[in-house]
């Protein structure tokens, strides 16, 4: 009996932490990649539903840095294979440049969405 | 901004393309009255000539890059270094027109130190975008800021010669350029009240102080203002670097010129997709890297600009 309720258990617990990846996964939107090459970034232009999280990828040989125009965000000098990401919870269009090679510049826009809908 | 370029300024990009040609080969030209006269390709022994003040530049050392265009940074600085120590006229010091490192990290600095005091010469140095990573720019100051305002900029005099290193680099605006600030301009135009337009006078920063090509970011948003209050002084010489490559202009009493760098060459404007670091063939990297030679005649208004690279084309090490 008791090694009946320890499986029981056991269960209970596994299925829980099941659900509770599970409702992880679902409150995700996929991360959306952009990459730094030649100066640039690319795609320079990027369209989002809130909750995205936009990750930099620096793939050029000379460091570049991720920053926002109206200064929410800013990474540090990216070197090569670096990354930097941030999330976009509130609807908007987001400017960004690298702020050590000013004339690359983007730009995320961030939609409305449900994120339950993807 | 557009890519095929004349600036209004009577230099066409097909000109200076032209100018590229000279890179890696040597050119001695002088400035008298303000009208510029090529001396043609010369070698290493004009600068022996030269009495006056002699000066260095050397720029773009990038320490600690290791990517495939050099992967010895640090080697090709201690070749350029040899080659300072090997001059037979001992220059006065050296301007280090900025990107001394490539991540701004203190190993970088200290190995770039290491190097470069092995000249025993005064270096005057002003930042590249490269050695100002950590936002505040405490890394750069700490060792090289003392008696500089702002960002690092500053001015000093030498054989009658008014020297004003400038810092271009901090404070970018996106879609802009290089950027000098108000801050800067008021400073400037401050330390030139009061100087005789006689007085020969040698602006230095990193980035080009010039339109080379906006569309990799090769210029200063601000420049104009600054060479508004330039424009009473008889000779004025810009010295800059960034682009690793030789480029000259002359606009009226003004000439432009930008160094190659100690590290990796970059492409001609416009010549690749994107101004990063160009991977030439072994043989050929030390004939697009090198140092800067300017002397200045007291009394001739004249300034004579040599670049030199650590190998001359055809050369064998």
């Amino acid at each position: 009996m008791t090694r009946k309720i320890c499986v029981a258990t056991v269960l209970a617990v596994a299925i829980l932490a099941t659900a509770a990846a599970f409702s992880a996964a679902s409150a995700q939107v996929a991360n959306t990649e952009v990459k730094i090459d030649e100066f640039a970034f690319a795609p320079q232009r990027v369209t989002v539903k809130a909750g995205t999280t936009v990750i930099w990828i620096n793939d050029d040989d000379i460091p570049h840095t991720v920053a926002s125009s109206s200064k929410l965000f800013k990474s540090k000098a990216l070197d090569t294979k670096d990354k930097f990401s941030f999330t976009f919870t509130t609807p908007g269009t987001y400017e960004y440049f690298c702020s050590l090679h000013p004339h690359m510049t983007g730009t995320i826009v961030v939609e409305t969405g449900s994120t339950a809908a993807q | 901004m557009t890519s095929e370029h004349d600036d209004g300024r009577g230099v066409s990009r097909r000109k200076i393309l032209e100018c590229m040609t000279w890179a890696g080969t040597g050119v001695l030209w002088t400035i008298a009255g303000g009208m510029p006269r090529s001396m043609g390709i010369i070698g290493e022994a004009a600068a022996a000539e030269a009495g006056g003040l002699t000066f260095l530049q050397i720029s773009d050392s990038h320490v600690g890059f290791d990517k495939p265009a050099n992967p010895n940074a640090l080697g090709t600085l201690e070749e350029a270094v040899g080659k300072i120590k090997g001059l037979r006229v001992k220059p006065s010091f050296i301007i280090h027109t900025g990107d001394i490192t490539h991540l701004s990290k203190p190993s970088e600095f200290d190995d770039a130190d290491r190097i470069i005091s092995q000249t025993r010469l005064d270096v005057h140095y002003v930042p590249g975008e490269h050695d100002v990573l950590d936002e505040d720019v405490k890394l750069y100051r700490n060792r090289y800021g003392r008696g500089t305002k702002g960002a690092g900029w500053y001015s000093f005099d030498a054989n009658g010669v008014h020297f004003i290193g400038l810092v271009n680099v901090v404070d970018l605006k996106a879609g802009g350029l290089g950027n000098l600030g108000n801050e800067q301009l008021e400073w400037l135009e401050d330390d030139l009240k009061g100087r005789r337009a006689s007085t020969p006078i040698v602006v230095f920063a990193h980035i080009p102080l010039w339109s080379v090509y906006p569309a990799w970011g090769w210029g200063t948003e601000d420049a104009a203002r600054a060479l508004d209050y330039l424009k009473r002084f008889g000779s004025v010489t810009v010295l800059n670097g960034h682009i690793h490559q030789i480029m000259q202009k002359v606009e009226g009493n003004v000439t432009f010129h930008t160094a190659m760098s100690t590290a990796f060459p970059q492409p001609a404007p416009g010549a690749a997709p994107s101004p990063g670091p160009m991977k030439v063939a072994d043989d050929k990297l030390r004939s697009l890297l090198g140092v800067t030679d300017v002397t200045f005649k007291r009394g001739q208004q004249r300034l004579a600009i040599i670049d030199q690279p650590l190998q001359r084309s055809g050369q064998q090490q």
